[in-house]
């Protein structure tokens, strides 16, 4: 009790109140520090929420993509409409255009209607309309390669068109189409028939992972493929330059650089490159590569130029960091018995450092890969990549795209369609991504050594 | 291509320099290679360096200078009183490029023949219609002094790929030769190797400076074109940003800078105190397991390519924000505040979801640097967790974390895609940021995509836009490593 008197005496209120019962003053500090981490909880549930989110939509929305919709027809190859003259003459052949083969399809829709017992009250002309315009080249094609089928009946599969995929897919409704010219509820009527007739049907979309971009107006023969063959020579430049010589370049900052203004700035530029916007890259390569040494335009040649010098401060950061954590006795041991320091470094850091220096390559190249805007500048979008390159050089050399200028370029067409496509490019992108990085991370578990 | 060849045959000469190389130093040590200073792979290497290093640093240099030094000689002939009113030196030689390519292309289809390209006249042949024959399209009629330029041009280009060839394949054989001759037992091949080899290496590590002095080039001399054909008042001090190709243009920066700064702020408001207290959650109270999960989960954010982000903004966070601010009754609030999806609230949101890792990560490393006695001082008196990390950790970490703030800043200032896509492209002072904006990387974009013209200063712009993006961002890195480094407590 005389504590608590004496307390009393120096003016200070007494605690009141045993041990086990909390204080105000307590109660009020442990709330506090309650919230603070709940704060911390929430912010992180923030983070995993927006990468739920993304990566939900990403895939509910690309998914799509590689489904497609089909109309299986036969189609009598007219000898009157293709060979008049009855000659096979594989030139005469050719100069009928794509217009001459549209009564073929109409004919064949007709066919079908009759061997179903449909009757339907649109015209022809709207009945072919549901297929994409590509049919008639598609009937072209065929008929060219192969002249000797002319006047037999084939069975083709046809893209149907845009509009009527969407509407298989829930995309496209009665509503949504209104004001739409280019398909009308009566059409959708008459797919829904030949969708119980089994003659439109929905299957894997191989022609998406394979093919080529098509024109804006014909969404649903769009594919990845030849983006991803300029990607594919991209990263073949940037493999075959920013390796060599960030490894070098580490190798000498790292083993060699004796202290001096050299290299301090020769470190700082490195660190700054780093941090430099990408877009900036990309008017570098414009101004030098294109504008002042005419390298064509467009070219993945250009683009993994841009590329590796993005990629170089990257690639020498980690190859440094490899360098660095193999222990210097394994330097004296090599020095000890004689080898020169070149040979030190080059026979037994190098190859110590190896797996180090490979994931930090691989981690590189992932991010040159998703890299988009400086490809904008120096003419990677706004073209069409219809055809794939036929040889090394051509690949190099000839405009093509890559995949995240294509993805761009279809996220900024009119067509909602497209949009669909954009999605499913990121898909396979992210496929990408997510397998380099993997195979980077399985390197470094299973070759790094701790010493 | 014949440069491409040229390096494949450099590359075999030095394959056969190599083996010469190699089996003249064992010859001259009686096949002992002990007798011999050097490794025998020394020998040859030395042999193969010296034919190839020299060579292909020629042929670089050449390769780059050729064409200005043509260009120069080829545009000197045109007199000034030939050049049209209305267009530049600059315009009448990409004429001439373009006839010269023409015409390159033409030889190569077999529509001309090479003398007859050479002596084509235009007064006597209708060079366009030829051209367009083989696919060139020329904008207008071909006059003979461009003819006559391109032709020239043509002449100068073959000469000088001759001259190029015979020169770089004198000098890889010399190098060959000298080396070769060089080459006895008691040559000392790997001290030479080595020094070459620390050569290249020094030149490896130089091309970042080179690429430093590449971008700085790059954009000051057309910055400097730009500021000859536009007041730099204006751009530096206008309040509008109106690009028309009638020549009229008001270019000015600030409207875009405000677009810029106004949506990193945006995004700097999601991303720094998320990021922050996640990185503060997972080092001082996650366990384990939680951080093992947690951070490289975060950590996927950070490695989801920027066009991932750009689209993501573009249809499907602007077309949300426009449910539920715009509309008027059918949307969420019932009110008409939004009309497109693009907006800087958009770009900003979404541009802050991709910092969150980087802030959270640069701060997490800082945090985790403080000192675990200085947390154990703090618990030791009574504090709780959340006041040690308020009065103790975080004072101390508070540089490192401003540092991280203003990299993940300069990134922001710096990001192209998601502005691109999301925040929109109209320029102007505004407060409301459910308006859409542009931005400076936004401009640079859409000035120098599309058909460009290098002589007007609507497209020379996006060149003294890009510079100031560098320095800005150049500036912020430099001032967050300046404050890390002044301000950072030292322990231990």
């Amino acid at each position: 009790m005389t504590e608590t008197s004496q307390s009393t005496e120096n003016g200070r209120k007494p605690h009141g109140g045993s041990l086990m019962t909390l204080s105000k003053r307590t109660a009020r500090r442990n709330a506090a520090e309650k919230r603070f981490q709940i704060y911390g909880i929430a912010a992180i549930a923030v983070g995993l929420l927006m990468l739920i989110i993304l990566v939900s939509t990403i895939v509910s929305r690309g998914v799509g993509a590689y489904s497609q919709t089909f109309v299986t027809l036969q189609v009598e190859l007219l000898e009157s409409k293709l060979d008049k003259s009855g000659t096979r003459d594989l030139e005469k052949i050719k100069k009928v255009s794509t217009f001459g083969y549209a009564p073929l399809i109409k004919n064949a829709f007709s066919v079908k209607l009759e061997e179903l017992g449909i009757q339907s009250e649109l015209s022809a002309k709207e009945q072919a309309a549901i297929l994409s315009k590509s049919a008639p080249a598609q009937l072209r094609d065929y008929v060219i390669a192969n002249p000797d089928k002319i006047g037999e009946t084939i069975e083709f599969r046809f893209l149907a068109n845009g509009r009527v995929d969407g509407y298989m897919k829930g995309r496209v409704s009665r509503e949504s189409i209104a004001n739409d010219k280019s398909i009308n509820a009566e059409q959708l009527d008459f797919v829904d028939i030949l969708v119980v007739n089994d003659v439109i049907e929905k299957t894997f979309n191989l022609d998406f992972i394979t093919g080529a971009d098509a024109s804006d107006q014909r969404p649903e023969a769009a594919g990845m493929g030849v983006s991803m063959i300029g990607s594919l020579f991209m990263m073949l430049v940037v493999l075959a330059l920013a390796l060599p010589i960030g490894v070098a370049a580490s190798i000498y900052l790292e083993e060699f650089a004796p202290q001096n203004w050299l290299t301090d700035v020769i470190e700082v530029n490195i660190s700054n490159l780093a941090a430099v916007p990408s877009i900036v890259f990309g008017i570098l390569g414009l101004a030098v590569f294109i504008n002042y040494m005419h390298l064509p335009t467009s070219a993945p040649l250009v683009g993994g130029l841009v590329l590796t010098l993005m990629t170089l401060p990257t690639i020498i950061i980690s190859t440094r960091a490899s360098l660095k954590s193999v222990p210097p006795s394994i330097r004296d041991a090599a020095l000890g018995v004689g080898a020169s320091k070149m040979q030190a470094v080059f026979h037994h850091v190098l190859p110590l450092a190896a797996p180090g220096i490979l994931t930090g390559t691989i981690i590189g190249l992932a991010q040159a890969l998703g890299e988009t805007a400086p490809l904008l500048l120096i003419g990677m979008v706004g073209f069409i990549a219809s055809n794939a390159p036929d040889s090394l050089a051509s690949g190099l050399m000839s405009p093509n795209s890559a995949m995240p200028a294509q993805i761009y370029e279809w996220a900024k067409r009119a067509d909602p369609a497209f949009y669909e496509r954009a999605w499913g490019g990121i898909i396979i992108l992210l496929v990408f991504l997510i397998t380099m990085n993997t195979v980077a991370v399985i390197l470094r578990r299973r070759f790094e050594r701790r010493w | 291509m014949p440069t491409l060849w040229l390096v494949v045959l450099l590359f075999a000469l030095a394959a056969v320099g190599f083996v010469l190389g190699r089996s003249r130093a064992l010859a001259t040590a009686g096949g002992d290679a002990r007798a011999l200073h050097s490794l025998p792979t020394y020998y040859g290497l030395n042999v193969a360096l010296s034919a190839l290093v020299p060579a292909l640093g020629v042929l670089a240099i050449w390769v780059l200078a050729q064409p200005i030094l043509i260009e120069t000689r080829v545009s000197g002939m045109i007199p000034d009183e030939l050049i049209p009113e209305g267009t530049t030196r600059g315009l009448v030689m990409s004429d001439v490029r373009r006839v010269a390519d023409g015409l390159d292309e033409a030889v190569r289809q077999g529509s001309l023949t090479k003398s007859e390209a050479d002596n084509l006249r235009s007064d006597a042949t209708d060079v366009r219609a030829r051209l367009g024959e083989v696919g060139v399209a020329l904008g207008s009629d071909v006059r003979p002094e461009v003819l006559t330029a391109a032709q020239q041009f043509r002449r100068m280009t073959t000469t000088g790929n001759i001259a190029m060839i015979v020169v770089i394949g004198m000098l890889a054989a010399g190098g060959l030769a000298f080396a070769y001759t060089r080459t006895n037992k008691d040559f000392r091949a790997r001290n030479v190797v080595e020094q070459g080899v620390l050569a290249l290496l020094i030149l490896a590590a130089s091309l970042a400076i080179l690429t430093t002095v590449g971008i700085v080039l790059s954009m000051l001399f057309e910055t400097l074109n730009f500021f000859k054909l536009h007041p730099w008042t204006d751009f530096f001090f206008g309040s509008t940003w109106a690009p028309n190709f009638r020549g009229d243009s008001e270019l000015s920066i600030l409207p875009l800078l405000w677009g810029t700064l106004y949506i990193s702020f945006l995004a700097l408001l999601v991303a720094v105190p998320i990021g922050l207290f996640a990185a503060i959650y997972l080092s001082e109270y996650a366990n384990r397991h939680t951080r093992a999960f947690a951070k490289p989960l975060l950590e996927i954010l950070a490695g989801i390519p920027t066009i991932v982000y750009g689209l993501f903004a573009l249809l499907t966070v602007g077309p949300a924000l426009v449910k539920v601010f715009g509309r008027g009754e059918d949307g969420l609030l019932g009110v008409d505040w939004m009309t497109g999806a693009t907006s800087v609230l958009t770009a900003g949101v979404v541009m802050g979801i991709m910092l969150i890792p980087f802030v959270s990560s640069l701060s997490d490393d800082i945090i985790n640097a403080v000192p675990q006695a200085m947390r154990d001082g703090s618990l030791g008196l009574g504090a709780t967790k959340s006041e040690t990390v308020r009065q103790v950790v975080l004072p101390a970490a508070l540089p490192g974390i401003v540092g991280a703030v203003l990299l993940a800043a300069s990134r922001a200032i710096g990001e192209t895609m998601i502005v691109v896509m999301g925040a929109g492209a109209i320029a102007k002072f505004s407060l409301n940021p459910l308006e859409s904006m542009t931005t400076i990387t936004t401009r640079i974009v859409s000035q120098l995509t599309g058909d460009t013209d290098f002589a007007s200063p609507e497209t020379l712009v996006a060149f003294a836009l890009g510079l100031t993006l560098f320095v800005l961002t150049l500036g912020l890195n430099v001032l967050a490593l300046y404050i890390v480094r002044t301000y950072r407590e030292q322990y231990e």
